[in-house]
């Protein structure tokens, strides 16, 4: 019966090809989050302590770490992929397989969370800081113990948002060979007009974006004592 | 145990330079409860932050217990700071931190092994009062329990000296005792240094020992705390004195009698120490032959003493009127007859 209804609808769909497909795409979009989530809280410190009246107040270095941060942001993500292939061939040492795309993905998204990392330290009460600083805080203490605490929550959310487009990036990444649901869909689906493959892969792709945004949710939410 | 020698802090902002604090002199003594007083934008919040740096200032010294404060930097002033608590207007608790992390946190700063920290804060929860909420997130807490969070929390390295920057401003009055009753005890028991900032004289009055009225970056006048109250001699001081003394509503009512001239000359009197407890009133009746009219009357508690006003209207033959006021004279109080002034 559900075999049937199977053949009649996706008589195309190879599960196998699907779940690994899937894994691949998994892989990536995990890597790529955890390296961007450490490069970005990163970058987006040093954009916020560099910032006039904060603790490493430097023009300089924030000129530049905010030119670079908005040009990554700014260059199309197929682009940059392009781009990177010299890069990406050096430090990989191929082109193909879902390791390839790492660097594309995490240096397109890491600024772009840099960024939302930098809004959320801003929203720390100078006030909390400051108290800090009156208790004989050091610079590690106040970054450690109150900066990166009280901001959790919007750098989770933030987190959140940010693995969600990592995961249209790996769709992307995969046109050019890094494999994953994208390239399923482009090279199966596609390519071989199978509606239906081009169809259970943005339904797997659903389904990762919802249980990303469910699990941010959640941890925003247990975290957020405001 | 603090002594400021000609401090002074300019800002130099956009429209121009602003002088915060003015060539400052103060000398706190150690284990007084101070007071400094003004309006907004006195420099009062400069001057505080100058005693433990977080302003540094553009000129003048500050010495707090042995250390020469602007000289220091790095570790040293870390280190000083530790001896030189804060607590704030508007708390500054870490929101993602428990009752009992915030007050670990300092503990944490100055590296005590964690079975030590747990103990003492047991120990500042219970002095502080807030037994059984240490599990309490800030955002649960009320006002003034989250001031007790920043006491304790300020208490926690045994400070030498506690900076409190209207640390009472955003509370209601009842809260506002209760904190002030806090700090007092703590003041008490262990022998801490407090100096205090704020803009309400009922503040001073029930606290401080002696106390600073600022204006403009300058300290205008400074003494005990019953003698400002006795004798302010600044305008601006008399005004904050009327604070806590005459109601402004008395002033209003007391404006409608005199435009009466026949119904007898209207009297301020100004008691002190135990004869604002005494019935003096009773007695002038009886020896003087006045009959007294009582407009207003208010008991100030303060430190040293008590204070206080009383506005009387006094009705009687000349003679007699004239024999009240010399007996008032005879028992220490000031009288002060009120005249229209229109
Ligand atoms: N960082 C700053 N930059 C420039 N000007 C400042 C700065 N901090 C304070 N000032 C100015 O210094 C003056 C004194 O400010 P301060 O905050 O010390 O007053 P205050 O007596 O504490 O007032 P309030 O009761 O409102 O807290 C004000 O004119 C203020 O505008
Ligand atoms: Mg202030």
């Amino acid at each position: 019966m559900i075999n049937n209804l199977q053949e009649e609808l996706l008589p195309n769909v190879n599960w196998e090809n699907m779940w690994e497909a899937t894994l691949e795409t998994a892989y990536m979009s995990a890597l790529a989050v955890a390296a961007t989530f450490i490069i970005g809280i990163f970058l987006g410190l040093i954009l916020y302590l560099t910032d006039k009246g904060n603790l490493w107040q430097n023009k300089t270095i924030h000129a530049i770490a905010a030119a670079l941060v908005n040009i990554f942001r700014s260059i199309p993500f197929i682009i940059l992929i392009i781009l990177l292939v010299p890069f990406t061939t050096f430090i990989v040492g191929t082109m193909l397989g879902p390791s390839a795309a790492l660097p594309a993905l995490v240096i397109g998204a890491a600024p772009f969370y840099a960024r939302m990392v930098e809004i959320g330290l801003r929203e720390v009460d100078k006030g909390v800081i400051e108290a800090a600083q009156s208790m004989g805080a050091n610079q590690w203490h106040i970054i450690f113990k109150v900066l990166l605490p009280e901001s959790m929550p919007a750098l989770i959310s933030g987190i959140t948002v940010t693995s969600i487009a990592l995961v249209s990036y790996t769709a992307m990444a995969g046109v050019i060979g890094a494999g994953g649901l994208g390239d399923l869909a482009f090279r199966e689906g596609y390519q071989r007009s199978n509606p239906d493959v081009t169809f259970m892969a943005t339904v797997a792709i659903l389904i990762i974006v919802f249980i990303l945004q469910w699990i941010g949710d959640w941890i925003t939410y247990k975290l957020d004592k405001r | 145990m603090i002594t400021l020698n000609r401090l002074s802090k300019v800002f130099q902002a956009k429209s121009g330079n602003i002088t915060a604090v003015d060539d400052v002199n103060l000398s706190i003594n150690k284990g007084e409860i101070f007071g400094i007083i003004g309006y907004s934008g006195a420099g009062k919040s400069t001057l505080i932050r100058m005693l433990n740096m977080l302003e540094r200032p553009s000129q003048g010294q500050v010495t707090v217990a042995d250390w020469n404060m602007s000289k220091l930097s790095g570790r040293s002033l870390r280190e000083a700071r530790q001896e030189i608590s804060m607590i704030f207007q508007h708390f500054n608790l870490l929101w993602s931190r428990t009752v009992k992390e915030n007050i670990a946190f300092p503990l944490e700063i100055a590296g005590v092994p964690k079975k030590k920290r747990m103990e003492r804060v047991q120990e500042l929860i219970e002095l502080v009062g807030l037994h059984g909420r240490g599990e309490a997130y800030p955002s649960q807490l009320s006002g003034g329990q989250k001031q007790r969070v920043g006491i304790a929390r300020a208490l926690a390295n045994n400070p030498k000296v506690l900076l409190c920057d209207e640390a009472t401003s955003a509370l209601d009055p009842k809260t506002t005792d209760s904190i002030l009753d806090l700090l007092t005890d703590i003041n008490k028991k262990l022998g801490l240094t407090i100096v205090l900032i704020t803009h309400e004289m009922h503040v001073i009055r029930k606290i401080c020992h002696r106390v600073a009225v600022m204006d403009d970056g300058k300290v205008v006048e400074q003494g005990k705390v019953l003698d400002v109250f006795r004798h302010p001699k600044q305008d601006m001081t008399k005004e904050f004195v009327k604070q806590v003394t005459e109601p402004e509503e008395t002033m209003e009512a007391i404006e409608g009698l005199l435009e009466d001239r026949d119904m007898g000359p209207v009297v301020k009197l100004m008691f002190l120490g135990e004869d604002a407890e005494q019935p003096v009133m009773t007695e002038l009746i009886q020896t003087c032959g006045v009959s007294v009219n009582i407009l207003q009357g208010k008991v100030s508690k303060t430190r040293d003493g008590s204070y206080g006003t009383l506005f009387v209207q006094l009705q009687g033959e000349k003679k007699n009127l004239d024999k009240a006021l010399l007996f008032l004279e005879d028992h220490r109080i000031e009288a002060e007859v009120l005249n229209h002034d229109k």
